[in-house]
């Protein structure tokens, strides 16, 4: 356990983030484990706790989660790749999800996703190879509204035109660090 | 607790409110907090003690008031007058709110919005009745509003069946869009044989574009928790789950707190209020997929598996989780439960329709004037919503048409505007009721790109289990991509049409059964639009790039596709 592949960049938001060495992050998942009595049902809740701590799902992860449930890794492989919560990819240190919903769509969303995708060369899903920017798309966000909306690093902006998104994302990208993230 | 003791708390909870000269409730919704609501309420906060106001004058976060549009929104309330309610607060007219308004009781004006507003006046709230009105991060304010009383009055005063009986009568029917009768099926569930029996409130939310869940589960969350107790104790469950979209976290919260909140008072848990029902309820956090919303996937999904339908029957009231009959419904027919079962169905019966009675929640988005949510007695026309309600079409466009029913819906012209809105009237125009997200639309939208961007949303939702769903999605893709680049030929939209028919009528569940409906019903209203693209290779909306040209190659292979008929596609694919 104690050798972790340190590409897990995004750790967990608050305490846990002063650990390097991937330990405490661990026992963030043994306590969900604990908590739902290593049951194989509670499989998805493990794999949600899994990516707070860690970012993304690495195979190693997925591995260990599987021992511990005692299933299959193709079991946890297939759930996985499922969900498209899930992300088996590490993310970049920035992320901007844009809302491709209806709403979104009829506000012209598409547009963001071309801005960001002539700035930067990444399509939603992908991340820049420097790993300091990453681009997703949603299906709502329950803020139709506002539409068209984003979230940057977890913060939901609505209203906002493709030029303004820019400007927020590249603020974003010159400070050093994320915004502390809401849990 | 007690029946006594939860009067108590409603007394004194009420006492305690009835104390303050003024309460300032400033909406903490996802919307109104992404417009800057906590900069609103810091800066109300921080007026009042300066004014050294803080004694006699109460901030509340609320949840959802509705145009959320035009937030942050705040609504000011005094003992003996009306509430007022302002518009696009910002920190220096929350300044001036308490300044003005507060303290010398003066409103200012340019933030009010109108009391007598279409928006509020067109409105009957039953299940949003508490909503922006609130804290949904107090137990006790919810009693204070009447909360809980309604389980009491059902574990002391009605057996099970009449509780199943009272629904049946008050017509309620399932909200999250099929619009099954809840009476009758909670009667399924009671008389289902079984050792353990579950209750799921559905807040998977998957259709893009609506957000009546989210709003329910974030305003009121401990009503959602009070109907699903009614249910367990109806149908004899002592285990709920409550499955949230995953792209909810403040609604998974909330309601964690808000289940804590109600087992620390006896309200759910062991023995709730002294009596021989026990009730627990655990959420489950869905992980982003539109199919989970589906019953038998979303019954997968909380046994951990992938969440892919199983068919039909056995329904989930024979064999639902774990081999256990299982009652589904969505967050908002839960949300109906508690008021049918205090003012009896008959008075909830006098609201609404022939067929559909009581009220809809409606999410109202695209381009209109103001967007948010609404709650409406069913047989509304579209017309009062999306020109009374919704203040009509902004910068002088005319109306298109509306999308009701999400991915699974259609698209409704102008010509049908004065349709009432109720289950069999939207049904007959060839959309859904669904769950409540309504989009309008304008001139510049084009309804082949519409149609597209529902075929490509139910291509990547498909879960790939059944054939017709999986594979005639990304065929019907395909097409809808020639016919909005301008490389499709008459041929293209002849399969287009075909292909309609055999996946809406071979596909497993509903996801695959319902995705050719967007493409039928724009093919119904507007295939002058799907011609000119072909025909004139012109996008009428202006809305298509038309850079490409029909293939000679595409042709013949088209062809090829039309003669040889139905049975050869799947083989082509
Ligand atoms: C593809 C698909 C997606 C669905 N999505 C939802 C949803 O997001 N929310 C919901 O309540 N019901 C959804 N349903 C309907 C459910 O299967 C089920 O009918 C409903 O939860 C029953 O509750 P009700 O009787 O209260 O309407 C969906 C159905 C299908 C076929
Ligand atoms: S469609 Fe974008 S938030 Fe709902």
């Amino acid at each position: 356990m104690a050798a972790r592949p340190a590409a897990a960049r995004r750790s967990a938001d608050g305490a846990s983030a002063e650990h390097p060495s991937g330990d405490a992050r661990f026992k963030m998942i043994d306590r969900t484990l604990k908590r739902f009595q290593y049951q194989q049902d509670a499989l998805i809740e493990v794999l949600h706790t899994a990516q707070e701590s860690f970012g993304y799902l690495s195979e190693d992860l997925m591995i260990y989660v599987a021992q511990q449930l005692k299933l299959p890794m193709s079991w946890v492989y297939g759930v996985a790749t499922f969900y498209h919560f899930f992300t088996l990819e590490p993310q970049g240190e920035h992320s901007c999800t844009i809302c491709m919903g209806t709403a979104c769509y009829v506000k012209r969303a598409a547009e963001i996703v071309a801005k960001l995708q002539d700035e930067y060369g990444i399509e939603p899903g992908e991340t820049t190879p420097d790993g300091k920017f990453s681009v997703a798309a949603a299906r709502c966000l329950g803020s139709c509204g506002l539409a068209p909306v984003i979230v940057l690093d977890g913060e939901v902006m609505g209203r906002l035109s493709p030029d303004e998104v820019l400007d927020q994302v590249k603020e974003r990208l010159a400070s050093k660090k994320p915004q502390s993230v809401p849990a | 607790m007690n029946r006594v003791e939860l009067q108590n708390m409603a007394q004194a909870e009420t006492e305690r409110q009835n104390a303050f000269r003024c309460r300032l409730l400033c909406c903490a919704s996802t919307p109104c907090l992404s417009s800057g609501s906590t900069a609103v309420s810091e800066a109300m906060k921080q007026a009042l003690t300066d004014g050294n106001l803080d004694a006699e004058v109460e901030v509340v976060a609320t949840g959802c008031m509705g145009p959320c549009s035009r937030g942050p929104l705040v609504t000011v309330k005094m003992p003996g007058q009306e509430d007022v309610v302002y518009e696009k607060v910002t920190p220096e007219v929350a300044k001036e709110i308490v300044a003005k308004h507060v303290t010398q009781s003066k409103p200012v004006s340019e933030n009010v919005l109108p009391a007598d507003m279409p928006f509020f006046v067109k409105q009957k709230k039953v299940v949003l009745a508490n909503s922006g009105q609130i804290d949904p991060e107090r137990l006790e304010d919810y009693v204070a509003r009447g909360g809980y009383a309604a389980l009491a009055h059902a574990l002391r005063e009605m057996t099970p069946e009449e509780v199943c009986a009272t629904l049946t009568k008050s017509g309620l029917r399932g909200r999250g869009g099929a619009g099954y009768p809840t009476g009758i099926k909670w009667d399924l569930v009671r008389k289902s044989e079984g050792d353990k029996k579950y209750v799921v409130a559905n807040g998977d939310e998957g259709d893009p574009g609506a957000y009546m869940d989210r709003t329910m589960m974030e305003s009121d969350p401990h009503r959602l928790l009070e109907g699903m107790a009614i249910a367990g104790y109806a149908v004899g469950a002592d285990q709920g789950y409550l499955y949230v979209r995953g792209e909810y976290p403040i609604a998974a919260q909330r309601l964690q707190r808000a289940i804590r909140a109600a087992e620390r008072r006896g309200l759910l848990g062991s023995r709730v209020l002294e009596s021989n029902f026990n009730f627990r309820i655990d959420v489950r956090i869905g992980a982003g997929a539109f199919v989970c919303g589906e019953e038998t996937a979303l019954m997968a999904s909380i046994m951990g598996r992938r969440g892919q339908p199983v068919p039909r029957p056995p329904y989930p009231s024979e064999r639902g989780l774990w081999g256990k009959p299982t009652l589904i419904n969505n967050v908002e027919t839960y949300g109906s439960i508690a008021p049918i079962i205090l003012n009896g169905p008959e008075w909830f019966s006098g609201i609404g329709t022939e067929k559909s009675k009581g009220t809809k929640i409606f999410a109202l988005a695209g381009n209109i004037d103001t967007t948010g949510l609404i709650e409406v007695p069913m047989g509304i026309t579209l017309r009062e919503i999306v020109y009374d309600i919704a203040n009509g079409i902004p910068d002088g466009y005319a109306f298109k048409a509306a999308q009701t029913g999400g991915p699974s819906g259609g698209c409704i012209p102008s010509q049908f505007l004065d349709t009432p809105v109720d289950y069999e009237s939207l049904g007959a125009l060839g959309s859904i009721m669904g769950s409540g997200g309504l989009v309008v639309m304008d001139e510049r939208s084009c309804m082949a790109d519409v149609a597209k961007y529902f075929i490509e949303f139910c291509m990547d939702e498909s879960c790939g289990k059944c054939v017709p769903c999986r594979v005639g999605t990304v065929q019907m893709h395909r097409l809808l991509e020639r016919i909005t680049d301008g490389s499709a030929t008459f041929e293209d939209l002849e399969t287009l049409e075909e292909l309609c028919v055999l996946v809406r009528d071979t596909s497993l569940c509903g996801l695959g059964q319902n995705a050719p409906n967007p493409v039928i019903s724009t093919l119904r209203y507007f295939r002058e639009e799907y011609e000119a693209h072909i025909k004139e290779r012109r996008c009428p909306a202006g809305a298509c790039e038309m850079n490409r040209i029909p293939v000679q190659e595409l042709n013949t292979n088209s062809r090829v596709y039309s003669q040889n008929g139905a049975q050869a596609e799947p083989a082509q694919a």
